[in-house]
């Protein structure tokens, strides 16, 4: 099978070109609105229909959303740089060009860190260099299948984008999903793409070639496109590697070409491209002037930059105690993370124990919910001072972990916890005279089972236990009612 | 300078144009004529200059605040066009 030739003969060499579109309200050079979702040519303009006597005036909000992805990617920004225009015939873009930025980009030689390690406590990381970024307008849309003829719809033309290109630094599909996934969370947690790669937001393009292991030469790549999830990024390069090593091997040569990745099949196969000659005869767009990034823009944006999320997760682990698991998951989405943080503020008593109780309830129960009804954490209703409060509950031992449990679902409706536990009585019993009570009708109630615990049978102190707390509704604290019962039967 | 035939059949490629035999002899002609044309540049020394990308070199940049214009509707947008049903622009069948 070729898929075991890979580590041991072959290797692959992956490198990754990100097309993130740009939140901005209007397109790149006009005022059409960027809106998603509208009725077909609705979000147009004789500029964004290439009518003649147009010209384009660039978006102020894409420079600086370009130069903070720049900053946030380890760039050098260039103080000068130029658009250029991209000939090709398509009829999803009107004026025969697209503008873009050729051989002076506006962010260069910047690099992202991945974690490799699989417990996230980042005790491996690799950094994937970035080549380029640059600045450039989106395509409108064709649809092929709808009619005789094909539809145009130009909605999306014109609309920002950057095109993010990474070195050839990847050599595997998981760490592709990695360097994927932390361009995606650092575009979320600068405010400057939504990342959804169902709606076309974010897009990925593969270029994928195999070689030797020990050879310097790179093999001949194939582009591998139209992989609209992560998934299919990873299914996708780990299946164009194995068919690449499946031709060398069996004495052939790879071709360099264009692949679609095909989800029914799971398999990459031949596009047809948009320009067969690839000969796009860029040159400097004379409509546009430079764009002039000063020294004072530029620290102007570095001061304005957000923690992005490594650094977050490494705080989460430096500050609070939790795992790496913990803090790269709570991480994952700004809005989760503060939420975890102000959690962690309305805290009694702040130590480590009580930080990781917050961070249990938030991993399982909260991010459940938000699941469920789609939402972010900042749309939840559920303060996240009552998360505070049930830990606080639990670890002052007021409350046992199954009372929490079953006062969650009233909490989610809006009421403090301390408030449902005092309503129904279910603040934790740790009196021992009652408790001593209860103990003591049970093992007189159970005398069969007395017998056979003092015989050797110690798994029967679970059964013991669990009637103990039956009895008293789940409100006795277990850890007395263990206590009690071991100084009983073990005397 | 001779323009080659594959040339002129790249270019016309390029353009998604479609020349006849007797166009493509004709436009070789005019093609070479333009060629010499701009090789008469070829005889002036530009040891040391830089390209030329922009005669824009003011030091100033020429930006558009972030904000939304509606210039004109769908109908108008589509009353331009050889062939559009009310929503869509409608071009010969393109294989994507």
């Amino acid at each position: 099978m070729a898929s075991e030739l890979l580590g041991t003969k072959y290797e692959a060499v992956i490198g990754l070109e990100v097309h993130a579109q740009l939140l901005t309200k209007s397109k790149i050079f006009c005022g059409d609105s960027t809106e998603f979702g509208l009725p077909p040519n609705t979000n147009i303009s004789p500029l964004s229909l290439g009518h003649p006597g147009t010209l384009p005036v660039l978006n102020k909000e894409v420079v600086e959303y370009s130069i903070c992805m720049g900053l946030a990617t380890n760039c050098s920004i260039r103080p000068i740089s130029l658009f250029a225009r991209k000939h090709y015939f398509y009829p999803d873009l009107p004026k025969g060009y697209q503008i873009s930025q050729f051989d002076e980009p506006i962010c260069y030689d910047g690099y992202v860190e991945i974690e490799l390690d699989t417990k996230g406590d980042g005790s491996k990381t690799q950094r994937i260099g970035i080549t380029r970024i640059h600045i450039e307008e989106d395509a409108g849309k064709s649809i092929h299948d709808l009619d005789i003829d094909t539809l145009v719809d130009l909605n999306r033309a014109g609309v920002a984008l950057i095109e993010i290109v990474s070195e050839p630094d990847i050599r595997t599909a998981q760490e592709a999903v990695a360097y994927l996934t932390q361009i995606r969370q650092t575009l979320l947690y600068l405010g400057i793409c939504d990342g959804n790669m169902e709606e076309g937001s974010f897009r990925c393009d593969a270029n994928v070639s195999i070689r030797p292991i020990g050879q310097k030469e790179f093999g001949t790549k194939a582009e591998v496109k139209n992989m609209n999830s992560f998934r299919n990024v990873e299914k996708a390069i780990e299946h164009e590697i194995e068919r690449q090593i499946g031709i060398v091997e069996s004495g052939g040569a790879v071709v360099q070409e264009t692949r679609g990745w095909d989800a029914g099949s799971q398999t990459t196969k031949p596009q047809r491209s948009k320009e067969q000659a690839h000969d796009y005869r860029y040159f400097p767009e004379p409509d546009l002037p430079p764009i002039r990034v000063p020294q004072v823009w530029l620290d102007e944006i570095r001061s304005r930059l957000p923690e992005l999320g490594l650094q977050r997760k490494r705080r989460f682990v430096r500050d609070f105690g939790l795992p790496g698991y913990d803090a790269g998951i709570l991480t994952q989405e700004q809005s989760l993370a503060q939420y975890f943080e102000d959690a962690s503020a309305a805290l009694s008593e702040k130590t480590t124990d009580r930080y990781k109780l917050v961070s249990n309830w938030i991993m399982t129960d909260v991010m459940r919910i938000l699941s469920e009804k789609k939402i972010t954490a900042n749309e939840l209703t559920l303060p996240p001072a009552y998360i505070a409060e049930m830990a606080d509950l639990l670890a002052s031992e007021m409350i046992s972990s199954k009372i929490a449990k079953e006062i969650f679902p009233e909490v989610l409706e809006g009421k403090s916890p301390k408030k449902v536990v005092e309503e129904r009585g279910l603040m934790q019993v740790s009196d021992n005279s009652f408790i001593i009570e209860i103990v003591e009708a049970l093992l007189s109630e159970n005398p069969d089972e007395v017998g056979r615990y003092r015989e050797g049978k110690k798994s029967l102190m679970g059964f013991f236990v669990g009637q103990a707390l039956k009895n008293t509704q789940g409100k006795a604290n277990p850890k007395i009612v263990t206590k009690l019962l071991q100084e009983r039967l073990d005397a | 300078m001779a323009v080659s035939k594959e040339t002129i059949n790249t270019i016309a490629q390029l353009a998604r144009l479609e020349f006849r035999e007797e166009e493509k002899a004709r436009f070789g002609q005019q093609f070479e004529q333009i060629i010499e044309y701009f090789n008469a540049l070829e005889a002036i020394n530009l040891d040391g200059v830089e390209p030329l990308k922009t005669i824009l070199d003011a030091d100033i940049n020429v930006f558009r605040e972030d904000e939304v214009k509606r210039e004109i509707t769908t109908v108008e947008a589509l009353s331009n066009a050889p062939k559009h049903n009310g929503v869509f622009f409608k071009v010969p069948k393109v294989i994507g």
